[in-house]
């Protein structure tokens, strides 16, 4: 019951091309009023987050430096540099924070983001 | 209780300061001679090079009562009271002298004459240099340390310059014949004359009543118009001598262990005190009797143990140094005519035991045997001099390494341990050690490194190297991208600590523009945007002005473009102007209006030059000497875009006024007569300092490539985010002056070629963005929306600008 109310309730927004993301350097997609950062890894993965900053409140996550903590894929705020998982969200430097993740997927060479 | 200090000299400083920091809690005054406070005795010949005499000036604790100009004529110890020449009478419950000593002036006749001076305060300095001003020559009496270092001062001051020595050799008292002729040949290479076994008979005046010249006792006269006598000194004992206190046959005023003179009441300190016998004017063992009678003033026991003579010292250029015995039952010699070195050892008849040495030209031995002396040597005394001494060796613990502040190894080694320490400014900051000249810090290095303390250099998780090493993998290796480097070198896949610094390196050996391929997503973002992040997500633009000079069109269109994208403006400290509030969709047409009008990036995003601040120089200005903003000009267009390791800020100041602030700046140049004098190290920022005097008199080649070396030094072997301030710390001055002045790596080459390198591929980096589609493309507000700007940037306005709407936080916290 569960899954199939939430797949009703997920809209699949086509925002780019996959080659419009470059590896390991974000993207910033406006989804009604969402916005979304977007990465590529270097192994290829995408991955979605809010592109608020939780410590400053600016809109820019999407810029900042892709890279790994202890394996996971990370991104690090432009701003004062606190890293985000790109998998769960959650601030690798205050487990306390977090920014929402989103559901992301390539449908024909287009990246869709999933957005309830 | 009412603590009087008689004297204001580095000792009393000391004395004070010492007092101050133990908790003492009387009233503290002193009462000094000269007009101004104590200042570094040490450094006084720096004065003449461009430092100030509020630079040398030493910090007076906050509640001490310092009357300066105020001589002392009596000492009244029944009523416990000092009486100034101007009549003020000063009660005391404890009186320590620290009055130093005088130069002695032999009583030569004409000694008298205008144009003859001692060399000791700043005062004598002063009239010095105005007295060098029409002078074409000068001779020195006395060619001691002091002696010499007066006639570099004259050097310095543009006089052809003498020495007179009664002795057989210059600086008897700190080495032998066979030294003393290797220093005359150094001293004779910098066009210095030499008189060896000669005084002066006589000095004669010419018509004006002037010094016209100095006669020596074979009859020779030596024309010259400035006269320094440098003939020693001598311990300022008349006060106590006036009243009734114990002094010395040949002068000083007697002290016993605690620094206490025949008065109970009374201690003396410095120069002016006999202790055993001795009286120091070394600034080591003064220092230790300020801390010593501070001790006891305060109730406690401490005790001054005759004290090491030991020297070292950089004269004209020369290092100088003696410790221990100057002679014993052996001795062996190392003498290099050709690189004028000449090191002697002195050891017991078993050749075991370090007895002392001598060192001119090279002082290694110095740094590295001192600590054994009146110890079993840790080698065959030939092998250590020629090995430059024990690299690996382990010191005991009670070996003093700092000898100017009495701190042995076992001091700092508990110092590292207590706090933690893990670089060579903890040491200096918790022990003092390496505080007053220097000389011990490649010692404190290596006792960091052997201390067991392991201070990871490890960039960061994904590597195990420090910057510089990782500077020399790319170099050595050839390697040109990042993921070759981690994939060889590292671990995972980075981070933004260690993806910038590969990116700089890459970019200061030169790999393109910084947004080509794979280097694009090394960028921090304001690389990567070209511009600087702002807090509301917006970006501010800062077009280059090199040496802040710009013409009136130029202005307009910075004043148009601001106008019509709507961006606040604000002049910087750099002497250029900051364009802020930019969104990412507008940098590109902003910059295309920019360098369609000429200007280029001026990289205040980047890790890199930023600016050559310059006053207006000689062409407008009516003391200026040199033309500051054609250097200025020239040195920004010379190192513009060269990543470093952290930001380069550089300054030209036209003559000694310094209105540019050179010596706050990484590289500051002051304008003297004779050329650019280049200072280096100076930082504003969170932890001021001021620039060190790098070389002298240079012309404007040689500045330029002395620069250049320094930088590319700098960029080749700082750590991550290391000013130049930090790095030439724990670098030293010395060792950066040998690398980069005397080439003593032999790199110099291969630098000069780097930078060539450097200059010859410089090319604007919006210019190049601007013309490039692809690199275009990473500037959209949103991948699916490029136009839309983002709606969550808002202004308000204020003082006729706009100013950001600061965003409402959506905090996730679980």
């Amino acid at each position: 019951m569960t899954v199939l109310s939430e797949a009703t309730t997920t809209v699949w927004t086509a925002v780019c091309a996959y080659t419009d993301l470059l590896p390991e350097r974000g993207a910033c997609a406006l989804v009604g009023r969402h916005q979304i950062a977007l990465f590529r890894t270097f192994d290829g993965e995408l991955f979605a987050i809010g592109n608020q900053d939780p410590f400053s409140g600016a809109q820019v996550l999407s810029r900042g430096i892709v890279g790994t903590r202890a394996g996971e894929p990370s991104v690090a705020s432009p701003m004062h540099k606190e890293v985000f998982s790109l998998v769960t969200g959650v601030c690798l430097d205050d487990p306390a924070v977090a920014v929402p993740t989103y559901p992301i997927r390539v449908a024909d060479g287009t990246v869709e983001v999933g957005v309830r | 209780m009412k603590l009087v200090v008689v004297g204001h000299g580095p000792t009393s400083s000391r004395l004070v300061e010492a007092l101050v920091a133990k908790g003492f809690g009387g009233r503290i005054t002193v009462l000094g001679e000269e007009p101004r406070a104590a200042y570094d005795r040490v450094a006084l010949t720096s004065y003449l090079t461009g430092r100030s005499a509020e630079d040398l000036t030493y910090p007076v604790p906050e509640g001490v009562v310092l009357r300066l100009a105020s001589r002392i004529t009596g000492i009244d110890r029944d009523n416990r009271t000092v009486t100034t020449a101007d009549g003020h009478v000063e009660p005391y419950d404890v009186l320590v002298l620290a009055t130093g000593s005088s130069p002695f002036v032999p009583p030569v006749p004409g000694r008298e004459l205008a144009g003859c001076f001692v060399y000791r305060t700043i005062d004598d300095l002063d009239a010095i240099r105005e007295a060098a001003a029409g002078a074409g020559s000068g001779v020195v009496i006395g060619g001691g340390l002091l002696g010499l270092e007066a006639a570099d001062a004259l050097r310095g001051l543009g006089l052809s310059t003498h020495v007179v020595e009664m002795g057989g050799w210059l600086m008897p008292r700190q080495v032998d014949e066979g030294g003393g002729a290797v220093l005359r040949g150094h001293v004779e290479a910098l066009g210095l004359t030499v008189h060896t076994e000669a005084g002066a008979r006589e000095i004669v005046a010419g018509p004006d009543g002037r010094v016209a010249g100095l006669v020596k006792p074979d009859g020779e006269t030596i024309e010259a118009q400035v006269v320094v006598f440098s003939a020693g000194v001598r311990p300022r004992d008349e006060l106590a001598r006036q009243a009734g206190l114990e002094v010395g046959d040949r002068g000083g005023i007697a002290v016993d262990d605690g620094m206490r003179t025949s008065d109970p009441a009374i201690y003396a300190v410095g120069e002016c005190a006999l202790h055993d016998g001795m009286v120091y004017g070394l600034v080591g063992p003064c220092f230790t009797m300020a801390e010593v009678a501070a001790d006891r003033i305060l109730g406690g026991q401490a005790a001054f143990a005759r004290a090491d003579p030991s020297t070292k010292l950089k004269l004209l250029g020369v290092e100088v140094a003696q410790f221990g015995a100057m002679d014993g039952a052996l001795d062996v010699t190392f003498m290099d005519p050709v690189g004028g070195v000449y090191q002697k050892l002195f050891v017991s008849d078993d050749a075991r035991t370090l007895l002392g040495g001598i060192c001119v030209g090279d002082a290694t031995p110095y740094n590295t045997l001192k600590p054994f002396v009146g110890r079993d040597l840790p080698g065959a005394p030939s092998e250590l001099l020629f090995t430059g001494g024990p690299a690996g060796m382990d010191l005991p613990d009670d070996a003093q390494v700092c000898s100017c502040n009495n701190v042995t190894k076992g001091q700092v080694c508990a110092a590292i341990a207590d706090h933690g320490l893990t670089d060579v400014a903890g040491i200096k900051g918790c022990t003092r050690a390496g505080t007053t000249c220097g000389s011990c810090l490649p010692m404190l290095k290596q006792i960091l490194i052997r201390s067991g303390v392991e201070v990871s250099k490890a960039l960061c998780e994904h590597f195990a190297h420090s910057r510089a090493e990782l500077f020399d993998i790319v170099r050595v290796r050839g390697i040109t991208t990042f993921s070759q480097l981690i994939d060889e070198h590292g671990a995972g896949r980075g981070c933004d600590v260690c993806k910038p610094v590969v990116a700089s390196i890459l970019a200061s050996l030169g790999n393109g523009h910084i947004l080509d391929g794979e280097q694009a997503a090394l960028q921090d973002t304001n690389d990567h945007f070209l511009a600087n992040i702002q807090r509301n997500g917006t970006y501010s633009v800062v077009p280059r002005i090199p040496g802040g000079e710009i013409t009136p069109d130029k202005l307009i269109v910075i004043g148009e473009v601001a106008r019509d994208f709507g961006l606040y403006t604000k002049i910087t400290g750099g002497q250029r102007i900051d364009l802020f509030g930019a969104r990412v969709e507008q940098l590109p047409l902003i910059w295309k209006r920019l360098v369609d009008a000429g200007f280029e990036s001026g990289h205040a995003y980047g890790k890199a030059l930023r600016t050559v601040k310059s006053c207006v120089g000689s062409t407008w200005c009516r003391y200026g000497v040199q033309d500051a903003v054609g250097l200025a000009i020239s040195l920004e267009l010379r190192y513009r875009g060269l990543r470093s390791p952290h930001k380069l800020k550089s300054a030209v100041s036209g003559c000694a006024r310094e209105c540019a602030e050179a010596r706050g700046k990484d590289f500051g140049v002051i304008a003297t007569e004779q050329g650019w004098n280049l200072y280096v190290g100076g930082n504003g920022g969170f932890t001021p300092r001021h620039a060190d005097l790098f070389a002298s008199d240079l012309s404007t080649e040689e500045l330029i490539r002395t620069i250049d070396r320094f930088l590319m030094f700098y960029v080749r072997t700082a750590d991550r985010l290391q000013r130049t301030s930090a790095w030439l710390e724990s670098q030293g001055l010395e060792y950066v002056k040998q690398v980069v002045l005397e080439d003593s790596l032999g790199i110099c080459a291969d630098l000069d070629a780097q930078m060539d390198r450097h200059v010859a591929s410089y090319a604007d980096e919006w210019r190049t963005a601007i013309e490039d589609p692809g690199k275009l493309r990473r500037f959209v507000s949103f991948v699916n929306a490029p136009a839309t700007p983002d709606p969550s940037i808002a202004f308000t306005a204020e003082r006729d600008q706009i100013k950001p709407v600061l965003l409402p936080l959506e905090v996730v916290r679980s």
